[in-house]
């Protein structure tokens, strides 16, 4: 079967036309879009709220629905809205609602499966003594822990997504979902082995960045059968080569060999990359591992407070060379004023772009040798008043710092503007976690029960399962 | 001669939330640990994936991505410091 991936992050910016386009043309057997991402940062799932202007999402999702219904195939759409929160999830349903009815689409079946697990429900099976274990090397959560988090999901594998196609559903909503397990599940639905299908989701998730050159947003097809998965681009200019495609399978993970899922994992030890002709790499010699738990990742995020910014920068070379001595001025006046950060809450940081901005403690060359440098400086207090005041202070005393051989006696620093401005409030990633509520060897009846599967038929408007 | 002139592809991201994993290529977990002055201890993994040739680690971040002071929320323009490693 062919599976059609248009875009790595749905609605992040919007989908390019042509290559969806000839994409479309391929006539393909589905078409499968993820919306997700951690790497926006703990801020949308902590408050809640979507990341993208709903515009370009709306603008994605009529893409993809129109040219599903009018091919016959199914659309699935993971992690809604970024999140995949149950907000998320809602929102994008009444999207789909909305756009059925202004285009007049024939009746369809549309599943939504919800994902978000309240925190004090954590709570409550921590009490009852489940284990809320860390990931890639964090600490088992507490309840402490899971009392600050402020909005959780549970990150769906390919059973609740299979579940809902093999149910009839044209199109299904996901909340939280791993990104792979979208494409596993329509193949799976077909009748393929876990084996490929799920190669074909961890090949085709980001789509174009499987290709070459780099470019995203554009179009690639997967052609998967029992044995393998066959890649190629839609956008002209764009070579699916095996080194792309492995490339591609090491991305964004600690482990290259390895994809793990509820249930299981993808061993990718002992992948092949053989080269179709210029544009196209087949890959075989993918092997699903079964675990005997299925343990469910959870990924929280708590507030941990306000934040205000500011924006300065210093061009005396003289003050520059005695950069460090400025930013000390600062905190010892901030200190002085309101405590030290300990005794009172707040943090500053001072990220100099033009020394170790960007990379921060990481930087290897964390010198300043150019002629100017850009510092933001970022307050986190208990309030967003307490914040504004913490910046404002910071900032001016950049200005105000003394050092014993500065020829400007009228401020050391330039204000872009003397105003502080008020930032989104500081969030954290509480939860990076997995639970197992089944034991080993049973069915994942409990785990199952995490994500809540509704199907309507859109048009109609009767709830036919739930 | 410059890593950058032997490795097509030199790159970093995000691996999970505290995590930042880093694709390249001819090095070892002590030349990383020193190059980045970290702890030897924060190079948690460190692969080698043949199919791609390439050498794969991955350095723990200090706060998770995305909280208030930590820098490039997709840990994506971490990688230049390898384009100097000399390969002897």
């Amino acid at each position: 079967m062919k599976i059609m991936s248009p875009t790595g992050h749905l609605g992040f910016t919007p989908i390019e036309r042509g290559s969806f386009d000839l994409g479309v043309a391929e006539k393909p057997d589905a078409i499968v879009a993820d919306s997700g991402s951690a790497d926006i940062g703990p801020y949308p799932l902590g408050a809640d709220l979507g990341h993208s202007p709903e515009d370009w999402q709306r603008g994605d999702i009529e893409l993809c629905l129109l040219a599903a219904r009018e091919l016959g195939v199914p659309l699935v759409i993971g992690s809604a809205s970024d999140t995949g929160t149950d907000r998320g999830v809602d929102r994008y349903v009444a999207i789909i609602e909305e756009l059925a009815e202004e285009h007049g689409l024939a009746p369809f079946r549309l599943a939504a499966i919800r994902s978000e697990v309240e925190p004090a429900r954590l709570v409550e099976l921590a009490q009852a003594g489940v284990k809320v274990d860390g990931l890639n090397g964090r600490d088992p959560a507490g309840i402490e822990t899971l009392r600050r988090t402020d909005h959780a999901v549970a990150v769906m594998g390919v059973e609740p997504i299979k579940a809902a196609l093999d149910a009839g559903a044209d199109v299904v909503i996901c909340g939280r979902a791993s990104d792979s397990s979208l494409f596993a599940a329509v193949a799976e639905s077909r009748g393929l082995p876990r084996d490929t299908a799920l190669l074909a989701g961890k090949l085709l998730e980001c789509a174009s960045f499987c290709a070459e050159p780099f470019m995203g947003k554009e179009t690639v097809i997967g052609e998967v059968d029992a044995e393998g998965v066959t890649v190629y681009p839609m956008h002209p200019q764009q070579r699916c080569t095996p080194a792309s495609v492995a490339s591609h399978a090491m991305y964004e993970r600690v482990d290259p060999y390895a994809e793990h899922l509820p249930g299981g994992h993808l061993d990718m030890r002992d992948l092949r990359f053989t080269a179709l002709d210029e544009r196209s790499t087949r890959v075989t010699g993918a092997v699903w591992r079964p675990s005997p738990a299925y343990s469910v990742k959870v990924e929280g995020a708590g507030k941990t407070g306000e934040r205000a910014l500011a924006v300065i920068g210093i061009r005396d070379p003289y003050t520059l060379s005695r950069l460090d001595q400025v930013i000390d001025w600062s905190r010892t006046k901030l200190a002085e004023r309101y405590g030290t950060p300990e005794e009172r809450g707040y943090e500053v940081f001072f990220h100099v772009y033009g020394r170790d901005g960007v990379m921060g403690e990481f930087e290897t060359k964390p010198v300043v040798d150019g002629h100017e440098v850009g510092i933001i400086v970022e307050a986190v207090a208990p309030t967003p008043d307490a914040a504004h005041d913490v910046c404002v202070l910071a900032s001016r005393n950049l200005f105000y710092a003394r050092l014993p051989e500065v020829k400007g006696t009228a401020g050391g620093a330039s204000f872009f503007s003397d105003e502080v401005l008020r930032a989104r409030p500081a969030y954290e990633w509480t939860l990076n976690h997995i639970i197992t509520l089944d034991a080993e060897g049973e069915e994942p009846t409990r785990a199952m029960q995490l994500f809540r599967t509704e199907i309507t038929e859109i048009g109609k408007k009767a709830v036919l399962v739930k | 001669v410059r890593l950058a002139e032997l490795a097509s592809t030199i790159r970093s991201k995000n691996a999970g939330v505290d995590h930042i994993t880093f694709d390249s290529g001819c090095l070892s977990p002590d030349s990383v640990a020193e190059l980045y002055g970290v702890d030897k201890e924060r190079v948690t993994s460190f692969v080698v994936f043949e199919p791609a040739q390439a050498i794969k680690f991955t350095i723990r971040r200090r706060r998770p991505a995305g909280s208030a002071g930590e820098p490039d929320s997709f840990g994506s323009q971490c990688y230049p410091p390898l384009f100097e490693v000399d390969i002897p």
